[in-house]
């Protein structure tokens, strides 16, 4: 018995003409247009958050690749997730220098804070905190990368009015 | 302005990266960015390129160390197939942040470093491969790329001559791996990034199989100086073997983290002491990683160890990226090894069993010999299973597993056994 998966049930995605465009300018890029997978992963990520099955089967249909090259793809990269995540996406660095300068005692503070575990969402769909390596910032420790915008040299101060001035702005968006 | 005089020359890479503006064209320019580029495509042989490269000492500063003119000789010619030219970006090693402020601060330096380096090499299509979560610093380079196009810089017939070159920004997306050239290739073929085995090197079949040069981001940012003043100018900078400036990333117990360019054999202790602002606690480091995690770590003996290849080597480490982690007395160097192991096992590709298998052990003893259910025979198998994977996979990732494990066995052996469960009890 082979392992298929079934997409004949999901429901259809697709890229909008603008964004197509954007990808044939990527695939020229490159001697092959299998190379353009992980920036066409990067944009349909952007653009649907995050990469269930039937957006990978749109990129694989996009690129004329085979799924299963889709797939193997985006689960080696840890940067591509097949689960969607709260609207602040938390990832603090607990690599050596961010570690030695108090990483973990900050990702622990947070996690307390938002009254989740690594790796969680809290209730409201706000915020996900995860542990991630080593950021390639490591002379601003400890390294805190909010929805990719890298914070340095981060206290627990700091992410409380993170928190705080993100959930202010929440309310603030429904009233 | 870098002067003519090696003995003067304070900073080659970093010596226009704190100027206000300096990642725009225009201030560039200004400040003198492409300048001698049109002598280098007018006047210059590829063969004369290389020749002063390789006269210069320069080494791949991404943590080899492998002679830069030496690699770009190897490059076939008139295989029928076009040359590649890849820019490694993808800055993952722990404690390794260097790269990151050239392309975020002097993105045209590297832009021209690359330019001459396609050059010399025959190269039409040019790749930054740059690590997925530098986005801010992808977005920087290609603003930069595309006013390089716009000024005739990069595309066809660059400032008119019959050298044409394309320059693109190709994002990773988390990948430590990647990294390593072979997998950088890999990653950059649009497969996950699993290192080649080897032979053959890149420089015969890389990208797709062509003829493909990968450097490092500071190594190619070094070659305009080098062409400018000579290879004999560069090779005067620094100490014997090790010729040039370096970007040191310092992180870890020190006040002043962060980079620092220096000549090469700037003893640890001065680039410490005078440039970071000394360790938080204490005379003397409890430990040092002297060129990124993956490097052997050096004790508090190596303090005065002149910061280059050959003097870094005897004392029984490697330069590496020139990523500096240091560890004053407060450090707790089992919870820092196991943290370690985690990431290696972490970022194993899987393709070898030493490495896959080898990598999820350790982190599995570490994490029980922080909890205190080792015993002593435990520590054999941290020994055993460390030296069994080094030297026996694809690529390096599994030495650089073993490495802080066999550092930690090495150089603290009493701590390690104050966690054993027999002396906690």
């Amino acid at each position: 018995m082979s392992m298929q998966v079934d997409t004949t049930q999901m429901e259809k995605v697709s890229f909008n003409a603008e964004q197509l465009e954007e990808i044939r300018e990527l695939v020229a890029r490159y001697p092959h247009p299998r190379s353009a997978l992980l920036p066409v992963l990067h944009l349909a990520q952007q653009h649907f958050g995050y990469l269930p099955m039937n957006v990978q089967q749109l990129v694989a249909d996009t690129l004329d690749v085979n799924l299963m090259q889709v797939r193997e793809v985006v689960t080696f990269y840890t940067m591509f997730r097949e689960q969607p995540t709260g609207k602040y996406l938390l990832e603090v660095c607990t690599n050596a220098g961010c570690m030695l300068n108090g990483a973990c005692e900050l990702l622990e503070h947070m996690c307390r804070t938002l009254g989740i575990r690594v790796g969680e969402t809290t209730p409201d769909g706000l915020f996900t905190v995860t542990e991630v390596e080593c950021a390639g910032a490591c002379g601003g420790a400890p390294v805190v990368q909010v929805n990719n915008v890298y914070h340095e040299k981060v206290t627990a101060e700091h992410m409380d009015q993170l928190i705080a001035d993100a959930r202010a702005q929440e309310d603030g968006g429904v009233a | 302005m870098i002067p003519s005089d090696p003995s003067k020359v304070t900073a080659i890479c970093f010596d226009r990266i704190h100027l206000p503006g300096q990642a725009t064209l225009e201030v560039a320019r200004k400040n003198g960015a492409y300048s001698y580029l049109p002598t280098v495509l007018n006047e210059m042989n590829r063969e004369q390129i290389i020749e002063q490269v390789k006269i210069s000492g320069l080494r791949g500063r991404g943590g080899a160390g492998f002679p830069t003119g030496l690699k770009w000789s190897f490059v076939p010619r008139n295989t029928g197939k076009p040359t590649y030219l890849l820019c490694n970006a993808d800055e993952g090693e722990p404690g390794t942040f260097k790269d990151r402020d050239i392309m975020r601060f002097d993105p045209h330096l590297l832009i021209e470093g690359m330019i001459m380096a396609g050059f010399a090499l025959g190269v039409h299509d040019a790749y930054i491969y740059i690590r997925g979560e530098f986005l801010h610093e992808a977005n920087v380079m290609n603003a930069a790329i595309k006013e390089a196009y716009a000024a005739n810089l990069l595309g066809e017939h660059i400032l008119g001559t019959d050298f044409s070159m394309h320059l693109t920004v190709h994002r990773g997306a988390g990948a430590y791996v990647c990294g390593e050239e072979t997998a950088l290739i890999e990653s950059l073929e649009g497969r996950p990034g699993r290192p080649r085995f080897k032979p053959p090197f890149p420089a015969v079949e890389g990208f797709y199989r062509c003829p493909t040069v990968v450097n490092n981001v500071e190594t190619l940012a070094t070659i305009p100086a080098i062409l400018e003043h000579g290879g004999q100018w560069h090779k005067q900078i620094g100490v014997p073997n090790s010729a040039g400036m370096k970007i040191f990333s310092v992180s870890g117990h020190v006040n002043k983290p962060g980079n620092y360019e220096v000549p090469m054999g700037m003893p640890l202790r001065v680039l410490v002491e005078e440039y970071c602002g000394g360790l938080q606690h204490g005379d003397v480091p409890k430990a040092v990683i002297p060129g990124g995690s993956s490097t052997p770590w050096l004790g508090p003996e190596h303090y005065d160890v002149p910061l280059a290849y050959d003097e870094i080597h005897k004392a029984g480490s490697m330069l590496g990226s020139g990523a500096v982690i240091i560890m004053d007395e407060t450090a707790d160097v089992v919870a820092l090894t196991r943290r370690l192991s985690h990431f290696y096992a972490h970022e194993s590709c899987g393709q070898c069993t030493p490495c896959r298998e080898g990598t999820g052990w350790l982190e599995r003893v570490m994490l029980r010999l922080e909890a205190g259910g080792c015993n002593a025979r435990d520590i054999e198998v941290l020994q055993d299973a460390s030296e069994h994977m080094a030297g026996r996979t694809i690529c390096a990732l599994a030495d650089g597993a073993a490495a802080p494990i066999l550092s930690l066995l090495r150089m603290f052996p009493d701590e390690v056994n104050s966690y054993l469960a027999e002396n906690k009890a």
